[in-house]
């Protein structure tokens, strides 16, 4: 039971990473971006290339920092993958996104983000093959928290924790102390209302998806290192990911996070009732439940 | 010669099934503006429910009730009727992105409930032991597939028939008026969300119909047959066709269907061995890359919609 | 006769290309005056506001603010011209505090924010008391304060509101109109799309009637309101002249 919840805590926080960037584009450019969760792949395999260049160049940097299984190489390829990861949703933005919103064509946004969501995925597969990956294959024992009921962890989902907690923490802080946070979030509300008192759309657009892309880059590379890394981290986390959002209610940011934690710790639950078969399926029932009590999510409001 | 005729009557068997199901999207997205993300799932809930209704008894499974033909196929597109009912009426009423991700969940949630219900579904190994309808009687496998191909374009052509008609009758008129301005459909005393409610019903009762006709040619279905990618190649045949042009539809279909299977063959045939495990990921590259290049640079598809022009009032 | 501060010529404007709601439309807004649009519904009002504050695409003709051609700029620029805009609903952020909703908008002002705040805070003691709530938990009424005192942060010449009374009682769309009227004196001009034609002509300098995207009529607030024709049309045929 407690095992339960500590490993959907985890689950959560990989999720809760990922929901926050979703629910802001969904909320501002209006649209349920279905290629969102590919970032997380972008994010993890972005890690992977930049661990294996800074091995490379610097022996020192293979050395792990005990007693994670996570490399000072691995480490530093953590802010490298954010940056690239939020600069590449920023030119999907440009190259995809932004011309069919130009064109007047929004709803038709939905369905291009299913295939941009197939050529990133399909591209992934094709540059580093359909195996699964790992950052490293050292073995870290788990640390028994207690024998009676047994319960594990990893020094690794303790890092992943920490990581999330400190993310967290940073955005909170950006988000209610300043001007910048409050413009996002005035954008995320009520995006013709923030142009209208000064804030400059497009340049919130880019940044949102900065921060959306970098922070599905984090989720990426932490799910990557409790689990294993391999092209259809976007294709699972996907629809995890949408129902955390719904939870929150959509363009809430803390809804987001709680949402997250919420799918992730009722899919561990849901494990210990339904064959493990069927786990693909209860973020839709949680879906389902939502839309059925609170349609608007916890922190949603109802908009026009 | 006749290895040639009988392939093109398998493929055109095929891409006229499929063609059923993109008018089934048409009538949701094109006339109406319902996004579905799961259309897998409603074509494979008609093409379970015509077997396990229409098949003969299988051991210990459920199932396998032996009903007559015609009444199974129904069963079957009034099964993915039901499960529309059952998404459309928790989310037509909130924000159109609501409606993809429920869908996208649901085709999520029908696929892992087939690979794993086997005492249903017959789990990751499908379902057979489907009599095909009139199958002993016609000897020669041949004449049967054409005899199959035939039925499935009068099935077609009723479909088409029925849409037409439906469009032009003030029903149509109805969605094209709750699509362009809700508000506008709303203050005429008309409730919208109950008449997306029946689009987006009757549109999924015909793609259980063309899941139904599906299983039945192939006497068989898994879960292979109702993965996402099917979604996906159903949008593109409509995108490419042109969204809420019926004859589009059809011709989107033919066309998309002819370049997945041929790119296919073509991989098939010249790509190096070891390359071929990647044979479905560049077709899903080419399929991904057909649907955003037409969106960004012909979103009105090949066969735009003609815009009709309702009597004015005056 | 004052000068014009804002003059709009032939402006064609709307939301799809080739479907214009605006057909040349032209006005001006007389320095310190209260200009009112009226019109039935669908006339172009609200995007006759919308275009002068860069919300709506316009495709031709000239808005000339103190003689330089501003058609074409982005919402976000507004206040660097000097206008505020109000919208009719949905004006305020609902999920941040109300200091942090002026905070805001003063955030490219060059004035002290703080030292603004406390201005706009003595000239609407109510939403002081209110200062850290969210602006969601406000009435109608003060969300209409707050709406105003956002407009007012950076000191604009101009205010835009669009049916700043809607959704109001009786006497908070009285206030709302008497204040506007106030405003002129401290050197704005206010420019307004106003439903409630009566209350509105008589706290307006000049009016313009708008009806399907074109010009209709225009003149003095006081004559209008005496002019049988747009009593016959607006003021329910039965106008009073009370006295």
């Amino acid at each position: 039971m407690i095992q339960g919840l500590l490993d959907g805590v985890l689950v959560g926080s990989v999720l809760s990473l990922g929901a926050i960037g979703l629910t802001m584009v969904m909320h501002t450019l209006r649209f349920a971006n279905f290629s969102h969760a590919e970032l997380l792949s972008i994010g993890a395999y972005v890690a992977l290339v930049s661990d294996a260049v800074f091995s490379a160049v610097l022996q020192p940097l293979q050395n792990i920092i005990s007693p994670f299984s996570m490399t000072w190489a691995l480490a530093l390829s953590i802010p490298v993958s954010l940056i690239i990861t939020g600069l590449t949703a920023v030119a999907i933005d440009r190259f995809i996104f932004k011309r069919i919103r130009d064109n007047g064509e929004e709803l038709s946004m939905v369905f291009a983000s299913f295939g941009v969501a197939l050529i990133i995925r399909n591209l992934i597969g094709l540059v580093f093959g359909l195996k699964t990956q790992l950052y490293s294959d050292d073995i870290v024992m788990a640390i028994i928290l207690s024998t009676d009921p047994l319960l594990l962890i990893k020094p690794d989902q303790l890092l992943v924790l920490g990581i999330t907690c400190i993310i967290m923490v940073l955005l909170h802080l950006v988000l209610t102390h300043t001007t910048f946070g409050y413009s996002l979030r005035a954008v995320a509300e009520n995006p013709s209302l923030a142009q209208v008192v000064g804030v400059n759309l497009s340049k919130m657009v880019t940044m949102t998806w900065v921060i959306g892309g970098g922070l599905a880059a984090a989720a990426g590379i932490l799910y990557g290192l409790n689990n294993q890394i391999s092209p259809i981290i976007g294709k699972n986390l996907v629809l995890p990911i949408f129902a955390a959002t719904i939870v929150g209610g959509i363009g809430s940011i803390y809804g987001a996070v709680l949402g997250g934690f919420i799918v992730g710790i009722a899919s561990s639950f849901a494990l210990l009732v339904l064959p493990s078969g069927y786990s693909p399926s209860v973020p839709f029932l949680i879906i389902i439940c939502v839309l059925f009590l609170r349609p608007n999510g916890l922190f949603g409001e109802a908009r026009v | 010669m006749i290895g040639v005729i009988s392939y093109l009557v398998f493929f055109t068997t095929i891409a006229a099934i499929l063609a059923i199901a993109v008018l089934g999207l048409n009538l949701q997205w094109g006339n109406t503006g319902l996004f579905n993300g799961g259309v897998a799932a409603f074509f494979g809930a008609g093409a379970y429910a015509t077997i396990l209704l229409g098949g003969t008894p299988q051991g210990e499974h459920i199932g396998g009730f032996e009903i007559f033909y015609p009444l199974a196929l129904a069963g079957g597109a009034l099964c993915a009727g039901l499960l529309a009912w059952m998404v459309g009426l928790l989310t037509l009423k909130l924000r159109h992105d609501y409606l993809a991700i429920a869908t996208f969940g649901v085709a999520v949630a029908f696929e892992s409930f087939v690979r794993n219900t086997s005492v249903m579904t017959g789990g990751a190994l499908g379902l057979r032991g489907f009599e095909r309808p009139l199958e002993a009687l016609i000897e020669n496998p041949f004449l049967y597939n054409i005899l199959f191909l035939l039925v499935v374009v009068l099935v077609l052509a009723s479909v088409y028939v029925f849409l037409q008609k439906l469009l032009h009758a003030p029903f149509g008129r109805l969605l094209r008026a709750i699509r362009e301005d809700e508000t506008a459909a709303q203050s005429l005393g008309k409730n919208p969300s109950e008449v997306r409610l029946t689009a987006f019903i009757v549109g999924s009762v015909i793609m259980g119909l063309a899941g139904g006709l599906y299983a039945t040619f192939y006497a068989f279905i898994s879960p292979q047959d109702v993965v996402p990618t099917l979604t996906f190649q159903i949008w593109a045949m409509l995108i490419v066709g042109g969204a809420g042009n019926n004859l589009g539809a059809l011709v989107g279909t033919f066309l998309i269907w002819a370049v997945w299977t041929g790119s296919g063959w073509c991989l098939s045939k010249y790509a190096p061995v070891e390359a071929q495990i990647y044979t479905g990921t560049l077709q899903y590259i080419l399929i991904g890359a057909i649907i955003v290049s037409m969106l960004l640079w012909r979103p009105q598809g090949i066969f735009p919609e003609k815009l009709v022009i309702s009597q004015s009032g005056d | 006769m004052t000068e014009d501060i804002l003059e709009i010529e032939r402006l064609t404007a709307g939301y799809v290309r080739g479907l214009p709601i605006l057909k040349d439309v032209s006005l001006k807004l007389a320095r310190e005056s209260v200009t009112v649009i009226i019109g039935p519904n669908g006339a172009g009002k609200s995007t006759l506001i919308k275009a002068i504050a860069g919300i709506v695409r316009v495709t031709s003709g000239t808005i000339m603010l103190r003689g330089k051609d501003i058609s074409g700029i982005l919402p976000h620029e507004m206040a660097k011209h000097s206008i505020a805009y109000v919208p009719q609903s949905d004006n305020v952020f609902r999920t941040l505090s109300i200091i942090k909703n002026l905070e805001l908008v003063l955030k490219n002002s060059r004035e002290s924010t703080s030292q603004r705040i406390e201005e706009l805070f003595s000239q609407f003691p109510i939403i002081r008391e209110k200062q850290k709530e969210k602006a969601g938990s406000l009435s109608g009424g003060q969300r209409q304060i707050l709406a105003v005192a956002m407009a007012l942060c950076n000191r604009p010449e101009i205010i835009l509101m669009d049916e700043p009374s809607a959704g109001l009682s009786p006497k908070a769309a009285q206030g709302v109109l008497e204040f506007a009227r106030a405003l002129t004196r401290e050197g704005v001009s206010i420019l307004l799309v106003e439903q409630n034609v009566n209350q509105a002509l008589r706290l307006s300098d000049y009016c313009y009637i708008l009806a399907e995207g074109k010009n209709q009529l225009d003149g003095m607030a006081s004559e209008l309101l005496e002019d049988p024709i747009v009593g016959q049309i607006y003021l329910g045929g039965k106008r009073v002249v009370e006295t």
